[in-house]
């Protein structure tokens, strides 16, 4: 898998140096080639993805898909608890510790997620994140083809987050397959909903869920408490002296 | 029954520096937008026809019981970015006016899939001198982690306004602000307005998306 990712970077920097990168946004150098494998994702999930994912969540009981989400999610959680302590927010990463042995003992095996009941939140942290914490630059958005969108900086801690999915490790080699299916499917499934919300509220769906996606990272790396910037980005305009008096007073103007 | 208490304590600890049942304009941010998401969710969570994904019903209670409370023309000043100081008065109208019913749109969709969540509020981190604060909320799903809920509220002189909403840690000011550049570098002011209504126009003749299918 890392090596099909150092392939993916060597295509994205050719494209980045090929001077097809017009996009006007700064932290979207490769835009024009990220637009056509959004494109390629897209057209993916809208011949079998989705209709997949559709097809489970309708004959799926919810309890069974509540189970599946649960049991891949546990097995998730040590990698978030590495994560957190790597991070050095040794809280958090006890918690998760005591969240997987929780669930994968009472919880059997991470079906039932009985840590959440009894007052551990559930946390996600990938490699990406710890490297934000400890000072990397998220560097250049990149759409990955069928992973979706990334960063630079968290397509590079993709393979170790990969290799650190204890799923891989699955013996034997078709229930290992069944399950990667059915996780995909499961979390794909699950995001159903926010997708066809996304349909509605984008104008540019590309440009959307860039600059959702890229905020989301920032404001995940931050554990939801991004700093306020100071520095304004270069291609954002600033923000002008808005609600001049009154402007306030008209709340229901049709 | 759940309900109607919630109701009842809600609207006790709302109203209580009220006279009537108007809003009161000193009531404080986080218990304003406390007010508001606790009344829309229950009515969210019990009323059949939301549940059925009746579109009138749902926008109904979002003009009601939401609009009152955010600031539209700053919402979609901030969004414009500077191109808000170029626009004519009748432009800002036109804007503010589509962006607001693109946003109804969503929303509603939105609300219409709500199910089991349960809102909790963070405690409030702000001086009471302070006109801007974030008031800090997060949904509690069935499954998968909390979706954070954040929201921008300032001081104006018709009591607290919503001006911006943090969802999964991503500002809708920010996040339509791309487009919004795009769009205008493309066709000025009035290609985004173009767009946007054609976009409403699509949404309005299409069923809202429901969790059940």
């Amino acid at each position: 898998m890392s090596r099909n990712t150092s392939v993916l970077l060597a295509l994205a920097a050719a494209a980045a140096l090929s001077g097809c990168a017009v996009g006007p946004d700064k932290r979207d150098p490769m835009e024009t080639w990220n637009r056509g494998v959004f494109k390629f994702n897209d057209t993916v999930d809208e011949y079998a993805l989705k209709p997949v994912a559709t097809g489970y969540k309708n004959i799926t009981p919810s309890f069974v898909q509540t189970g599946v989400s649960n049991f891949f999610g546990n097995l998730g959680d040590v990698w978030t608890a590495a994560n957190n302590l790597l991070q050095g927010k040794g809280a958090e990463g006890m918690s998760d510790v005591m969240r997987v042995a929780l669930n994968s003992t009472f919880g059997l095996l991470g079906v039932l997620d009985i840590a959440s009941e009894a007052g551990l939140p559930k946390h996600k942290e990938d490699f990406g994140q710890t490297m934000g914490k400890w000072g990397v630059q998220s560097g250049p958005y990149v759409m990955l083809p069928l992973l979706g969108p990334s960063t630079l900086r968290d397509t590079v801690g993709l393979p170790l987050d990969m290799s650190a999915d204890i799923w891989r490790y699955k013996d034997p080699v078709n229930v290992r397959n069944i399950g990667s299916v059915t996780r995909v499917v499961d979390q794909r499934a699950a995001l159903l909903d926010a997708s066809s919300l996304l349909e509605d509220a984008a104008l540019d769906r590309y440009e959307f869920i860039r600059d959702g996606y890229l905020q989301r990272r920032q404001s995940q790396v931050y554990d939801g408490d991004v700093p306020q910037q100071t520095d304004k980005e270069e291609n954002v305009p600033d923000q002008p002296a808005v609600n001049p008096a009154g402007a306030g007073n008209a709340p229901n103007k049709q | 029954m759940k309900f109607i208490k919630r109701i009842i304590a809600v609207a006790a600890v709302a109203f209580a520096t009220s006279a009537i049942a108007a809003p009161a304009a000193n009531e404080a941010p986080d218990a304003l937008v406390k007010r508001i998401s606790s009344e829309v969710l229950d009515t969210a969570k019990t009323d059949k026809d939301i549940q059925a994904g009746n579109t009138k019903k749902v926008m109904d209670l979002v003009e009601t019981k939401i609009l009152p409370y955010v600031d539209f023309e700053r919402m979609t000043a901030l969004a414009a970015g500077r191109y808000w100081r170029e626009a004519t008065p009748e432009q800002k109208r036109q804007l503010s006016t589509e962006f607001r019913t693109l946003l109804i749109f969503t929303y509603s969709g939105a609300l219409s899939q709500v199910r089991n969540e349960t809102i909790e509020f963070k405690p409030l981190r702000a001086d009471p001198a302070d006109t801007e604060v974030e008031v800090r909320s997060q949904v509690n799903v069935a499954r998968g982690e909390p979706v954070l809920l954040n929201y921008r509220v300032a001081k104006t002189p018709a009591g607290w306004k919503i001006y911006d909403i943090n969802v999964l840690g991503a500002w809708l000011v920010e996040t339509y602000k791309g487009t919004f550049n795009t769009e205008i570098s493309k066709g000025g002011i009035d290609g985004l307005i173009k767009t946007l209504a054609a976009k409403n126009k699509q949404l309005a003749s299409k069923p809202l998306a429901t969790a059940k299918k």
